[in-house]
């Protein structure tokens, strides 16, 4: 019987990327997974986390917990998603003992998408074909909380007729951080920008990254500046056939 | 945020040359940094790191003990060491002695301990002469500023701005090289070095096992602080401690690195007490000021200790992004960048300026770079947390919590949640008028982020929505 793996879309995906979701779902019945979506399921309270709301994450945390409790695997479109749950949930159930075991339990169960390609469904080719110039953008919880770097370059790599031109800033951030974005709004804006310069010296049409917050970040300065480079989740390009 | 702050950070962002400044000096060092560490040249560096940590945490659980083993070391060799509580004891005690001595001119090497207790200004206000013998140093107290950044203190002046200032303060001929310039501040410097007193000094690293102060520094001056006038001081915090001179072999290597890309500084001073009878160097006089100015009270918090950790190489300043943006002066103490976002709410407490912690993307590089591996992001987390705990304490950002409050109910209920979320999308325009310049409802938090870019058109349906149609 094929493996179940429970899809946590995200928030931000859920409610303005949907096609991120299903390029996801795509992906991996394609690879003859079976994709289970357990509809309570909202956010991981990663935004009041981040702005310092502690109850107000555990309380959203803990209904992550009960959405998921039956799950194998938790494939996560999202690095920082992913690093919220599998590091953070145990920052904040310090005090709750029960939830601390259940949280330390999704530790080795939940995915970032591009990790659960390549160690778990092992593929590094998809079978994607997409005829464009990329250039990968590594999203900063993705790389320096879950180290994940090689694999999304192996599973563009094996795209028929993809170029990936790598840039300069690759690693540096995009600026977005969340509430950061908008409360240090012109300190956001003017990362983003210096990262836009990194990518448009590589001459790629599209930046891909694994989170669709550091893409809205990126591509929402791209459109104002009026530049006509497009960014995609890396689910999409890896859906594209 | 503070007004203050906020401001600043807008001046500084709206300052091109400034900005190419900022930008190219810490490009510079970053670059310098990475060459250094490369596997061919540093095989070991991620092993010293860890090496490092470990070490400093060690010396951080037993303080106590080190503390007085370098105490009985420095005595031994015929120094005294003052435990100062604050600025006020620190600087009372260099100002009787200098009173007792009859001391009317002090030479100082590049410390940022003295930088946080305003030790010259403290000394100047009692009409004793105190003059910064690093060049960015001297720089920068020729210009009546706090230091820019934890290494380079004159980062931010072009030397356009330094030709300047030293005709305008010294009456010299305008000049423009930067080696000119240099033997123009050395001229009037090695008077300063014949003529004092007293030199004050800094310290890298407390030597516990030998009472040996250790100074590194490329430019010589901080020798000469330390040799060339009859009593010399050095000022350190208590956290500079190690526990043997072998440690100085993962710690030397490190900080070098990681500050400027050199292997080792240009000059390695290791300096155990006065004078000897026969020796015909050194001071004849040695104090080593121990300052607590709230060290202490990091010491108590388990979870964020680590911060005590920092040797001040100042590879997170650059190499953070934001710091990049917006520079050391927006920060509101002589510590900036991440080392800085995170010390300054400890030291003055979190509601000094609370906007502080936040001022950062969580990108992480901080902690990636750290050569003893200090978790930042982890201790901004907690200040943000605290930062809200003692807002909703004191009745401040009402608003927030209450959205946050709203929020988190919505995020238990899901039939709820995708109501919202339906509602919010009717309100926005159509997909496919693309990526949204102008919002119909322009404020509060949409509205500062239409201020910097574009917003995404609300989709037609959502995720969930997609799923059960599929």
């Amino acid at each position: 019987m094929a493996a179940r793996v429970s899809l946590f879309v995200t928030c931000v995906v859920d409610q303005l990327f949907p096609k991120v979701g299903m390029a996801v779902v795509q992906v991996l019945e394609r690879l003859g997974f079976r994709v289970d979506f357990p509809e309570q399921q909202t956010c991981c309270g990663q935004p009041a986390f981040n702005t310092g709301y502690r109850e107000e994450a555990r309380q959203v945390a803990r209904h992550f917990l009960d959405v998921f409790a039956g799950a194998d695997y938790i494939v996560v479109p999202s690095g920082s998603c992913t690093s919220m749950i599998a590091h953070h949930f145990e920052d904040i159930f310090g005090k709750e003992p029960e939830n601390l075991r259940r949280a330390r339990a999704f530790e080795s169960k939940v995915y970032e998408f591009s990790r659960f390609l390549i160690e778990v469904a092992k593929a590094e080719d998809v079978g994607a074909r997409l005829h464009e110039v990329v250039t990968y953008h590594d999203s900063c919880h993705a790389l320096r909380e879950l180290h994940i770097k090689d694999g999304p370059r192996r599973l563009l790599a094996h795209v028929r007729g993809l170029e990936l031109r790598e840039m300069d800033a690759a690693e540096e951030c995009c600026g977005f951080g969340g509430t950061f974005s908008v409360k240090f709004a012109e300190v956001s804006g003017g990362m983003a920008r210096t990262k836009i310069d990194s990518i448009v010296r590589t001459g790629a049409s599209t930046v891909v990254s694994l989170d669709s917050s550091c893409l809205m970040q990126l591509q929402g300065a791209l459109s104002r500046a009026g530049l006509p480079i497009r960014t995609m989740h890396l689910a999409e390009v890896l859906a594209s056939h | 945020m503070s007004a203050a702050f906020d401001e600043k950070i807008h001046e500084t962002l709206t300052d091109p040359k400034l900005q190419l400044a900022i930008y190219k000096a810490t490009g510079r060092l970053v670059e310098e940094r990475r060459k250094s560490i490369e596997p061919d040249v540093c095989p070991d560096y991620q092993e010293l790191r860890t090496h490092a940590h470990a070490i400093k945490r060690h010396t951080i659980e037993h303080l106590d003990h080190y503390l007085e083993e370098f105490t009985r070391q420095v005595e031994a060799h015929g120094g005294q060491v003052i435990f100062s509580k604050d600025a006020e004891e620190a600087s009372d005690f260099v100002l009787s002695l200098a009173k007792e001595r009859r001391a009317h001119l002090i030479v100082k090497s590049k410390s940022m301990t003295t930088e946080e207790i305003d030790l010259s200004e403290r000394l100047e206000h009692h009409q004793l002469e105190s003059v910064e013998t690093d060049l960015g140093e001297y720089i920068i107290q020729l210009a009546h500023e706090r230091p820019y950044h934890i290494v380079a203190p004159a980062l931010h002046k072009t030397r356009e701005q330094v030709a300047d200032l030293l005709t305008e303060r010294l009456g010299v001929p305008r000049e423009t090289v930067i080696e000119k310039q240099t033997m123009i501040a050395r001229a009037v410097l090695r008077e300063k070095f014949l003529a004092a007193d007293i030199g004050i000094s800094g310290a890298n690293f407390l030597v516990a096992d030998s009472g040996t102060v250790v100074i590194v520094e490329n430019e010589g001056n901080a020798r000469l602080t330390t040799s060339a006038p009859r009593i010399h001081i050095a000022v350190a915090g208590i956290e500079k401690l190690i526990p043997r001179a072998q440690d100085l072999a993962v710690f030397l290597k490190l900080l070098g690195r990681s500050a400027t890309g050199q292997r080792l500084t240009v000059y390695t001073s290791f300096l155990s007490g006065p004078k000897r009878g026969d020796e015909i160097d050194g001071p004849d006089e040695f104090y080593v000021v121990l300052l607590d100015n709230g060290r202490t009270k990091l010491l108590a918090d388990r979870g964020k200790r680590q911060s005590l950790y920092c040797i001040r190489c100042g590879a997170c300043l650059n190499h953070c992004p934001v710091y990049r943006k917006i520079g050391g002066h927006s920060f509101p103490w002589v510590y900036s960048g991440p080392i800085g976002a995170i010390l300054i709410p400890q030291f003055l407490g979190v509601r000094h300026e609370p906007g502080l912690p936040f001022a950062s993307s969580l990108c992480g590089a901080c902690a990636e770079v750290c050569p003893v591996k200090i978790d930042i992001p982890r201790i901004l987390l907690e200040l943000r947390s605290e930062v809200k705990k003692a807002e909703a304490r004191e009745g401040a950002g009402r608003l927030e919590r209450l959205a946050f409050r709203i929020w988190a109910w919505v995020m238990r209920h899901p039939r709820i949640y995708e109501m919202a979320g339906m509602a919010a999308a009717s309100l926005a325009p159509s997909e496919s008028a693309g990526w949204v310049r102008h919002a119909p409802f322009n404020v509060g938090p949409l509205r500062a982020w239409l201020s910097q870019r574009d917003l995404p058109p609300p989709a037609a349906k959502s995720f969930r929505q997609l799923w059960r149609e599929r």
